[in-house]
């Protein structure tokens, strides 16, 4: 490589020495382009140096842009190695069709031009979308376009769409947007520059890359108190100031310890949660009827309070002096004595667990109601939460959790932080300080991951929610378009009639957030409508999707088959799919016909994946630095919290190959097909191609992909009409748009007045309107009622979801042991935990028993995946330079626990599971809880794929933990269910159990190679 | 001058941020050359002037606080070490060159490898105790850290980018760059206030790259919640809040 450049001498200037100059790069043929990384999903700006070569354009640099707000000119190593992406030999080179007698999944192909594949595809869809339209389905892995596929899936007609967030965060997602109006990940962020104590849960090196870096060094450098939760100490653990092992799957209950003693001191903000959660909202209590658990509401279904100035029952609004811990009768009983316990006696650790009143008579009197902190009180204060009580389980000390909850509680209220910040509340209050609790969590995968996530990752924001750290100085805040009414106001397509209707586009996008049974999207029989099963009572809310299901859905015909399924950027026959092995196996299985049971498989990527060798029909992707892409408003744009701000990627090396960029060919055959909102009337397409969609289409008039430079001129920001010059305005802008929120517009942003308003006008938001913290949520009762039989709409029929239900639909924030359970052999019991018999309303909420401990526990370690930093979303291209850093994966397993197995650095060990084995090679290592076993996420590879040579170490020492994982499993009723939180179908990877033992052999087992079925 | 880098350990997270930012600079650069070696095939390496080492740190109840969890916890402390040239003092890996490629730059300090000169004998990385050499087998020349003197010193660039690229590139600002002969840079006030650590000092051969350890862990004085309340909870009474 040297000598490539022409070296110039140094300029006379620089010193020399002994005669032995320093060559300077010669930055003649150079040129800087400014645009967005795609080597993960944290989307930092890059500065990338191409030059020419023999009138060739190659990448010399790609470097942090300093001006950027994500990353503000850092770049981790995925940035810095985009050029070996770039550089891959792993890149299509053009589309593909399976050879004819060739089987699926040997990956031999025929070339074939596009204007031929996509007149293939073309015939194809136009017969589904005439016939049948859901007989489609399109899944995308982690793509940042899913505001023009859903728009797409949509418009043809089809529920079957989502991205691959239902295996990756829908926990945090769905858990944020049902309780705080914003979440973990995406729309929040902790305040970095004035955080005094963080706690970091569950993160494995995954998301928000550079910023959680940059901000780290922040706290440590100001001495705040980082504090991470999490059972391997690598990557940000390392750092930690303290390090809490916990026991993988029991984050709720050490969050709910904290919950208890933070009640049982009273620590808890009485300011914040009277004005701005549901703390004082009124819960009605009548088991055994369709009110029981749901809020008690004028005759305009506004929620109603206890108004202590008033004494009597009151909306939230101005002047109104609601009592947090109250319960009584509504409407009060005649005399106007006993109207209610207006503070409430002091509650022992186990008191008040006296049966609910009996409820009103049907047709007249009174109700009993209790405030939600009273329901809140109740449960938290039990005994059963008390640290002495889950230490065991947590494998977290007693006196840990409950200097942990001092700590939070200290730094909460005795180093208090408050701006000199003029701001207007929703009940038209002004403020001339913002008060700030500078408690900051942040929660990922470690939490997401387990079929509890939801219900702990509620658990985190009830901590929040109770002290108060939610979007002011030093803790958690949001960025737009969040926060967003909870939940947001968008429901899934959930019309029979629209679903089945030949050529014609669903009435919304396919996903959403219901808020009761009635926006399930059901059939008549009560059947699910999505072929994922989402949104059926077996994931009500399964905002974004179940990817992981479809595969096996689709192949066992249930609840429907389908004719074509599209991939897009996703790799469900490797390392994206639990159970492999068989999944290979579906991918590959025929009918009693000859045909495949999946007739149709259209795979598009810009590598050589696992997935692609299954496709059917490749159409080949572009690379980050070849095309056009908006990092949009509309879906999950680079806000952070001082600023809103989207992005673009434009084309920066020229194409040298025969693919095409995926949107192009979305809104190509958008207009092949006809889709409503990409043709004229007159039948004519409507837009040139992606780039001419970006710039004109309008989802609201004003709303568009990109909200920076619109308006003719380029002269207005968020909203204005099309402006032809868009992209090139981005482009001179470094490729982002930022508008910068007035002082008045930072903080407190769900019930900041002229934040609302600004949101509104920027379409964020539908109206203005406060957005009150739901500590307890009615939606999840709703469900629970339904489960119960008492609810005043559908109710499911089968026994399994019933149960289900009626055990995880806690309206309060629960946890219950995660355990999965396989499909056969046999089966162990209808779902996860005990079967509780508690009601939202009794305030007891028994716990189980911690699991058994040694002999007679089959599989006592669990088995996670951590993400490598230098390679976590960056596996697409098998870096050359990553792959140096890491190609091969050990299991590690603690020191202590290796040597009660007897157990050896290097040793090959069998790793077990109720569902398979897998033979892998294991080191020790002492920074890991002690039943726990880890290995890096995804190094494994199957041989040849990736542009790997065959004997690449990936494929022969390199392992994956999925083929462990069963993606089913089987209620003792018999029902298949999918392995997933029952309340938002995300897949329950970390669920997974295992035993160890020594191999006397080695080498890794199973090696499974293309075009050869087991 | 002398120049070189200040290393923080308190937050490198080991991210190799740094490593790959040194391998994409100086893969093409005019002083560097870094080549891959069977980059797709069974055993990936090549030539890296920069690589992160992972230690654990075992029994240790410094790094957590309260020494609490010590019959329950494994008392672990992860730390990631980046190491490249030290430019030493007293560059044992210049003395024994034989024939003075490897040469320690008068102005300021650097240690760099005159490829001219260099007849790939690897006597200077026998030489090294940190291991910072690396042969670039492609040319038979050996490799090592300049300090992107190509960088530092090219006037082409904004003076904020005339620093090495692993500098640049850290997402937790854990590597600084400048001049230990001024007591006033970055780099001198942080090893003075960090006090600065030499690698293997006890070689004696003065490394100029200093490392900051990771600071004491930060904790909180916080009164305990249940003081004077044993496990009864405080009684709660309705503040008059009004909206």
């Amino acid at each position: 490589m040297l000598g490539q450049n022409q070296g110039v001498s140094s300029p006379s200037n620089t010193p020399l020495s002994a005669n032995r100059p320093i060559h300077i790069e010669d930055r003649s043929q150079q040129t800087v382009h400014h645009t967005t990384c795609y080597m993960c999903a944290c989307r930092c700006g890059i500065n990338v140096t191409t030059e020419q070569i023999e009138g060739k354009t190659s990448v010399r640099f790609i470097q942090g842009n300093p001006n950027h707000i994500v990353n503000q000119g850092v770049l981790c190593a995925k940035g810095s190695a985009g050029i070996m992406k770039q550089n891959s030999p792993a890149k299509l080179q053009q589309p593909m069709i399976r050879r004819p007698g060739s089987e699926r999944g040997e990956g031999v192909f025929d070339p074939i031009s596009w204007d031929d594949a996509l007149d293939l595809v073309t015939q194809r869809l136009e017969h589904i979308r005439a016939t049948d339209p859901k007989r489609l389905a399109f899944y995308t892995g982690r793509d940042q376009m899913q505001a023009l596929t859903g728009l797409w899936a949509q418009q043809f007609g089809t529920p079957n769409w989502a991205a691959h967030g239902g295996f990756c965060s829908v926990n945090m997602a769905a858990a944020g947007l049902y309780s705080i109006g914003y979440s973990f990940w995406e729309f929040g962020a902790p305040d970095w520059d004035r955080a005094k104590y963080f706690m970091l849960w569950g993160v494995a090196e995954d998301h928000s890359s550079n910023p959680i870096k940059i901000g780290l060094d922040k706290l440590k450098s100001r001495g705040a108190k980082f504090v991470s939760v999490n059972p391997v100490r690598t990557g940000y653990s390392a750092i930690a100031d303290e390090w809490i092992p916990i026991r993988p799957g029991t984050d709720g209950l050490f969050a709910l310890a904290i919950v208890h003693e933070l009640l049982k001191a009273d620590a808890i903000d009485h300011t914040y949660l009277a004005k701005y959660t549901n703390a004082p909202w009124l819960v009605i209590d009548a088991p055994g009827t369709s009110q029981d658990g749901l809020f008690l509401r004028d005759d305009k279904g506004l929620p109603l309070v206890f108004d202590q100035n008033t004494n009597s029952f009151a909306t939230m609004k101005k002047g109104v002096a609601p009592a947090l811990d109250w319960s009584g009768a509504h409407p009060p009983p005649p005399g106007g004595e006993g109207l209610g316990e207006r503070d409430s006696a002091p509650i022992n650790a186990s008191s008040d667990r006296t049966p609910s009143p009996q409820p009103s008579p049907p047709g007249g009197g009174s109700q009993r109601v209790r405030t939600v902190l009273h329901l809140i009180r109740n449960r938290y204060l039990s005994d059963d939460y008390a640290p002495e009580a889950v230490a065991a389980q947590c494998g977290v000390p007693t006196e840990q959790i409950i200097r942990i909850a001092a700590e939070v509680a200290h730094v909460a209220f005795k180093e208090t932080i408050t701006l000199p910040v003029k701001w207007t509340d929703i009940y038209g209050n002004q403020h001339d300080e913002v008060v700030g609790r500078p408690v900051a969590f942040y929660a990922m995968r470690g939490i997401s991951a387990h079929a509890n996530g939801f219900q702990t990752c509620r658990s985190l924001h009830l901590i929040q929610m109770l002290i108060g750290a939610l979007d002011g100085p030093g803790n958690f805040r949001s960025k737009a378009p969040f926060p967003r009414p909870i939940p947001p106001a968008q429901l899934p397509e959930n019309d029979a009639g629209l679903i089945n209707a030949p050529n014609t586009a669903l009435s919304k996008t396919p996903l959403g957030f219901p808020t009761r049974p009635e926006e399930l999207a059901l059939d008549a029989n009560g059947n699910a409508l999505r072929l994922d099963k989402a949104y059926s009572w077996e994931a009500p809310i399964a905002a974004h999707g179940m990817m992981h299901a479809v595969i096996k859905n689709a192949v066992e015909g249930d609840p429907y088959s389908i004719d074509t399924l599209i991939l897009f950027m996703a790799n469900m026959a490797w390392n994206s799919a639990m159970n492999t092995n068989e999944t290979q196996d579906m991918l590959r299985a025929k009918s009693a016909s000859g045909d495949y049971k999946i007739p149709f498989l259209i795979v598009s990527d810009a590598f050589d994946s696992e997935m692609v060798r299954f496709a059917d029909l490749v159409l080949p992707d572009t690379t980050y630095l070849e095309r056009y892409d908006a990092i949009s408003f509309l879906d999950r744009p680079i806000s952070e919290p001082d600023a809103a701000a989207d992005a673009i990627r434009h084309p920066i090396v020229p194409l040298d190959r025969d693919v095409r960029p995926w949107q192009d060919v979305l809104v190509e055959l958008a207009g092949r097909l006809k889709f409503p909102a990409f043709v004229k009337p007159d039948g004519e397409k409507k837009f040139a191609g992606y780039t001419d969609f970006i710039v004109n289409y309008e989802r609201a008039p004003g709303i568009g992909f990109l909200g920076g430079f619109r308006g003719k001129d380029g002269e207005k920001s968020l909203r204005g009409e099309p402006n032809p010059n868009q992209w090139k305005a981005y482009i001179g802008a470094q490729s982002f748009f930022a508008h910068h929120w007035p002082e008045n517009q930072q903080w407190m942003r769900c019930v900041n007045q002229d934040y609302l308003n600004a949101a509104a006008e920027a379409a964020f938001i539908p109206k203005t309107e406060g957005i009150i913290a739901q500590l307890y949520s009615e939606p999840l009762q709703k469900f629970r009622l339904a489960g119960q039989g008492l609810y005043a709409g559908p109710k499911p029929t089968r026994e399994v979801d019933k149960a289900r239900l009626t055990e995880y639909f806690d309206p309060l924030p629960s946890w219950y042991a995660v355990d999965a359970a396989p499909l056969p052999p046999g089966g162990r019991g209808w779902g996860r935990g005990t079967s509780a018999t508690d009601t939202a309303t009794n305030g007891q909420h028994p716990l189980p028993n911690p699991p058994p401990q040694g002999e007679g526990t089959h599989y006592p370690l669990h088995a996670i995946t951590q993400r490598p930093m230098m390679m976590y979303h960056s596996w697409d291209s098998q870096n050359a330079w990553l792959r140096q850093i890491i190609s091969q994966n050990y299991l590690y397993v603690a020191t202590s626990k290796a040597a009660e197995l007897g157990l050896n650095d290097l040793d090959w060990v069998w790793v077990e599971s109720a569902h398979g084995k897998i033979r892998c090679q294991m080191k020790t290592m002492s920074g890991v809880e002690a039943n726990t076993v880890w290995t890096w996420n995804a190094i494994g590879k199957m041989a040849t794929a990736w542009g790997l040579d065959k004997e690449a170490s990936e494929a022969t020492t390199g392992f994956l933990l999925n083929h462990l994982i069963s993606e089913s499993t089987r209620a003792s009723t018999g029902e298949r269910m999918s392995n997933s939180d029952p309340i938002t179908g995300q897949a329950a990877w970390y669920d997974l159990r295992v035993r160890i033992y020594k191999a006397n052999e080695t080498g890794v087992w199973p090696k499974i190679e293309f075009g050869k079925a087991r | 001058m002398k120049l070189g880098l200040a290393i923080d350990l308190d937050t490198c997270v080991g991210c190799h941020a740094c490593a790959v930012a040194c391998k994409e600079w100086n893969g093409k650069s005019l002083m560097g050359g870094a080549p891959d070696y069977d980059p797709y095939g069974s055993a990936p390496s090549g030539t890296w002037y920069n690589r992160i080492r992972q230690y654990e740190l075992d029994g240790d109840p410094s790094f957590t606080p309260q020494g609490c969890g010590s019959t329950h916890q494994p008392l672990s402390k992860t730390i990631n070490v980046p190491m490249s040239c030290m430019h030493c003092e007293e560059a044992h890996c210049v003395t024994v060159c034989p024939t003075g490629a490897s040469y320690k730059r008068a102005e300021d300090g650097i240690v760099l490898v005159d490829p001219d000169r260099c007849m790939g004998c690897n006597y200077c990385s026998w030489a090294c105790p940190y291991g910072a050499r690396e042969l670039d087998a492609d040319q038979g020349v050996m490799k090592k850290c300049t300090l992107c003197v190509d960088r530092i010193y090219d006037q082409q660039l904004p003076e904020s980018e005339r620093q090495p690229a692993c500098v640049l590139a850290c997402p937790t600002h854990a590597r600084h760059f400048g001049d230990y002969d001024d007591p006033a840079s970055k780099v001198s006030q942080l090893a003075a206030a960090r006090g600065r650590q030499d690698m293997l000092g006890d070689l004696g051969y003065k490394p100029v790259n200093a490392y900051l350890s990771p600071r004491k862990p930060a904790q909180v004085e916080a009164v305990a919640l249940r003081q004077g309340l044993s496990d009864k909870a405080k009684a709660f009474v309705n503040r008059l809040i009004s909206l």
